[in-house]
């Protein structure tokens, strides 16, 4: 009988399942790891043994006992601890005070730091979490503030502990020391639950790795009968589902190249774009695969200008953008279809024919001398990309706000594409949209790539990546591990070892 | 045809907030045993009635335009300026020292020379925390507020040291130029040039926020500066023209209340004026035309207050206590839109804007 047991658990939200039937269990004194790509699940089925969930179906079973865990109160109740990847300490109180929120004195009003700050240096002598119970935490580092978030689980007993993605914030030496501690709590009997989409990282530490896609269970595995290969395959699955009509067209000449782009983080630490360079041509779309949060965002903006370049070149038909402002960028034929569009594609509040003319609003025919708007231009104009682009809307007058998501992206669209751009960047642009939109949006996009242009195409969608592609470079922290070709002679295996931090050189069926 | 009844009775959510301003102040004279009618007609009749009131209204008014205009295009903008007062002051002492050290110009020349030193003296003010917003990412209603008491006290300073008349009784500057005075345009009033002018800018502004392609660019700045750095806007230097404009309007309240009618540099020359500018900004939703409705309900409202405490008892501070619940219920109808009845809400939320999406 398993210490922990989840049977069956279902969980939907609106349009999507997020745990279809998931069946999961953990021993004491093991590292089990739930292991998938962002969306696969893995924090829905733990934020439902944390009990910030309730499942549509399933039962949890501890020591093969029926429990019910309707809110975080009661996993505490039964010794499970979690920590979130966004830590909940209150920085302007000391350790001490963090870890003994919410539990009762047992002297009445008093509080006891003292005693707790005693209970908690013996805590951590044991588990070798050294951290100093007085010091405030916002003047702790981010590793020590976990820390702050793992004492304050183990000071309320856990037996259970989860941990979401625990390594994101860490530096690799981190992760080591980390490791070792973890290795602590099993040998002292505790049951470890690690969620992560790192191969490297679960390798080294699982015992058990259960990897999950879609919501669904693809397999249970001990970490002795498997490697990193298998359980990449296992994460991204085998066939492709989408495929695009796309007419070849011939590559021309060379109209965005990114010569060794790298990005600084502002906290320090690695650069978040490490020395990437590719080229596009004309007619070509680079796909841009990658899990979540490798960078892809920062590269997007950087070639777009929003983010400030620490070293490398940016050419536009042979031109170096680099150090240039964005609307020299938009001058030089660059468009760019941000990931986030009601924050930055649009001024929700704005109307669609005045979002429509947010680039170019200084210039004829939709102002005189720069100064005076002609109205009655914007208005013809929304009338004809509202036709052109088949945006549903009323009327060009009408706030943007007042549009469904797929229609604010065809304004973008409209607005990106009308303008004849040379490189289009399209940064998740099938995001959040259903099934018509996304269809739209790619044949968009071909549509630029038939008229000529060079397009950066960079989504966390491997299907639409892989369909719409060219060619595909895979980003894995800040660094492109390797470009491939795309479409039907795309290797999903090679695509999905690079995407674990495997370099394309480390394989050997390396495509030139 | 309801949906666009439901929709403008929205819009003018800041009249409504005023009436219900009034009838609340309307209680509290009652509760002090007097009557409020009696007490709003002497009011009224104090700040309309007669040429005196009249032109006591449009005295008090001309300054609230200025510097509400200037709130209200920070507002705009995306600029919370709340330092109109300090900018004011600073545009008086502008206009002061070139009214004062610059002799011979004749009052064509000498009269836009001393109003341009008042823009830029409020405009520089309103400038530092406007730069340190739009560079350093400082809050601007903080270093607002630092910057409205440095102005204040330096204008103390000014007027009561350097500029300080020998003999005078108070702490006061000499007269300015008469050249470089604003000249009365109602015989036997102290209604002077300043009013015109505020009346030209109510208009400018407007044309400029709806014509044009500044306006647009303002509006969009306010509205979301991500999405305006994306489609190649410099916040950086719109911010700090923003700012500097802004403070030049309030500095122009100051000037035209020196050129026009104190014509010396007095310690705490103002009452007040730009501090009621964030309200009446606020009230007037940064609308130019709104502006000036609303500054005229204040300048009424402080001229007809003398009326009111000798006509039926009721004291002049009543004034604020309205002007201060027209604040609080200003500040409700800017949450109300979320927080509208289920009956009013109904047909309206059809439309709703989705404003986040799944993820």
């Amino acid at each position: 009988m398993p210490f922990l047991e989840m049977k069956n658990i279902s969980k939907r939200f609106v349009d999507v399942v997020a745990n279809d039937r998931v069946c999961f269990d953990v021993e004491r004194g093991e590292v089990h790891t739930l292991l998938g790509e962002n969306g696969a699940g893995k924090s829905t089925l733990m934020n439902i043994l944390y009990g910030l969930y309730s499942p549509d179906e399933g039962e949890i079973y501890m020591e093969g006992n029926l429990v019910k865990i309707s809110s975080p109160y009661d996993a505490i109740e039964l010794h499970i601890g979690m920590i979130h990847q966004h830590f909940t300490l209150i920085p302007n109180l000391s350790v001490t005070e963090n870890i003994i929120l919410g539990l009762p004195s047992s002297s009445g009003f008093l509080l006891e730091l003292k005693k707790a700050e005693e209970n908690i240096d013996n805590i951590s002598r044991k588990y070798e979490l050294r951290v100093d119970p007085k010091s405030l935490v916002r003047q702790l580092p981010v590793g020590l503030q976990q820390r702050v978030e793992i004492l304050k689980a183990l000071y309320r007993n856990t037996d259970i502990l989860i941990l979401d993605e625990p390594t994101s914030v860490l530096t690799p030496l981190e992760v080591e020391i980390f490791f070792k501690i973890i290795r602590r709590f099993t040998e002292d009997g505790l049951a470890v639950i690690f969620i992560s989409h790192k191969l490297n990282e679960v390798m080294s530490i699982s015992d058990r790795i259960t990897v999950l896609r879609g919501g669904n269970v693809v397999g249970t595995l001990k970490k002795l009968d498997t490697d990193a290969n298998k359980l990449a395959g296992m994460m991204v699955g085998k066939e492709i589902t989408l495929s695009l009509d796309k007419p070849s067209v011939k590559k021309g000449k060379r109209l965005l190249e990114v010569r060794g782009l790298s990005v600084n983080s502002e906290k320090g630490g690695k650069p978040l774009v490490n020395n990437v360079s590719f080229d596009i041509h004309e007619g070509e779309i680079l796909g841009v695969a990658g899990v979540d949060g490798n960078g892809q965002g920062e590269l997007a903006d950087a070639i777009a200008g929003l983010q400030p370049v620490s070293k490398g070149q940016i050419l536009i038909n042979g031109m170096d953008v680099a150090h240039l402002s964005p609307r020299k960028r938009i001058e030089r034929k660059l468009g760019y279809i941000p990931s986030d569009r009601q924050r930055v594609g649009l001024i929700v509040d704005f109307s669609v024919a005045q979002n429509l003319v947010l680039k170019n609003f200084c210039d004829p025919p939709f102002s005189t001398r720069r100064l005076f708007l002609s109205h009655k231009n914007i208005t013809s104009n929304a009338d004809q990309m509202i036709k052109e682009f088949d945006i549903k809307v009323s009327h060009g007058n009408e706030k943007v706000a007042f549009l469904s998501g797929g229609n604010q992206q065809k304004v973008i669209l409209a607005r990106e594409i009308s303008g004849k751009p040379d490189v289009l960047i399209a940064m998740q642009p099938t995001r959040g949209l259903d099934v018509g939109s996304t269809r739209y949006v790619h044949q968009c996009i071909l549509q630029h790539r038939e008229q000529g242009g060079a397009t950066l195409f960079i989504s966390t969608e491997l299907d639409e990546v892989i369909a719409i592609s060219d060619r595909i470079g895979v980003m894995f922290e800040g660094e492109i591990m390797g470009i491939i070709p795309g479409g039907d002679r795309a290797d999903l295996e090679q695509i999905s070892l690079m995407m674990a931090g495997v370099r394309e050189q480390k394989t050997k069926k390396s495509v030139s | 045809m309801n949906l666009n009844w439901k929709r403008t009775a929205l819009s003018l959510s800041p009249i409504w907030a005023t009436l219900v301003a009034l009838a609340l102040g309307a209680g509290l004279i009652l509760l002090a045993g007097l009557n409020p009618i009696k007490a709003y007609y002497a009011l009224f009749m104090g700040a309309f009635s007669n040429i005196y009131g009249i032109s006591s209204t449009l005295t008090k008014t001309t300054p609230l335009i200025f510097a509400s205009l200037g709130v209200a295009l920070a507002f705009k903008g995306g600029y919370f300026n709340v330092g109109a007062e300090g900018q004011l002051y600073l545009g008086g002492l502008g206009a002061t020292l070139a009214g004062l050290y610059i002799h011979g110009l004749s009052p064509l020349l000498h009269i836009p020379v001393t109003l341009t030193a008042g823009f830029v003296a409020g405009g520089i003010w309103s400038l530092i925390p406007g730069y340190l917003k739009a560079r350093h990412e400082v809050n601007e209603i903080i270093t607002c507020i630092f910057m409205y008491f440095i102005g204040l006290l330096f204008i103390e300073y000014m007027a009561s040291g350097p500029l300080f008349e020998p003999g005078a009784p108070a702490a006061m500057s000499r007269e300015i130029a008469a050249s470089a005075q604003l000249p009365i345009i109602i015989p036997n009033t102290d209604v002077h040039l300043g009013f015109l002018m505020s009346l030209a800018l109510v208009f400018i502004m407007h044309l400029v926020l709806t014509k044009t392609t500044i306006g647009y660019q303002i509006t969009a700045m306010g509205l979301n500066p991500v999405a305006s750095r994306y489609a190649g806007v410099n916040i950086v230097k719109d911010m700090c023209v923003l700012s500097f404009v802004s403070g030049g309007l309030a500095g122009l309240a100051g000037a035209s209340e020196i050129m026009g009618l104190k014509h010396r540099l007095f310690d705490a020359f103002s009452p007040g004026y730009g501090l009621d500018a964030i309200v009446i900004a606020f009230l007037a939703k940064s609308n130019p035309i709104g502006v000036m409705v609303a500054s005229l309900f204040f300048g009424a409202l402080r001229s007809g207050a003398g009326m009111m405490q000798r006509a039926a008892g009721v004291p002049t501070t009543a004034v604020l206590a309205i002007q201060g619940l027209v604040i609080l219920f200003v500040a409700i109808s800017l949450v109300l839109p979320q927080w509208r009845p289920r009956w009013f809400r109904a047909d309206m939320d059809k439309e709703t804007p989705r404003k986040k999406e799944n993820e």
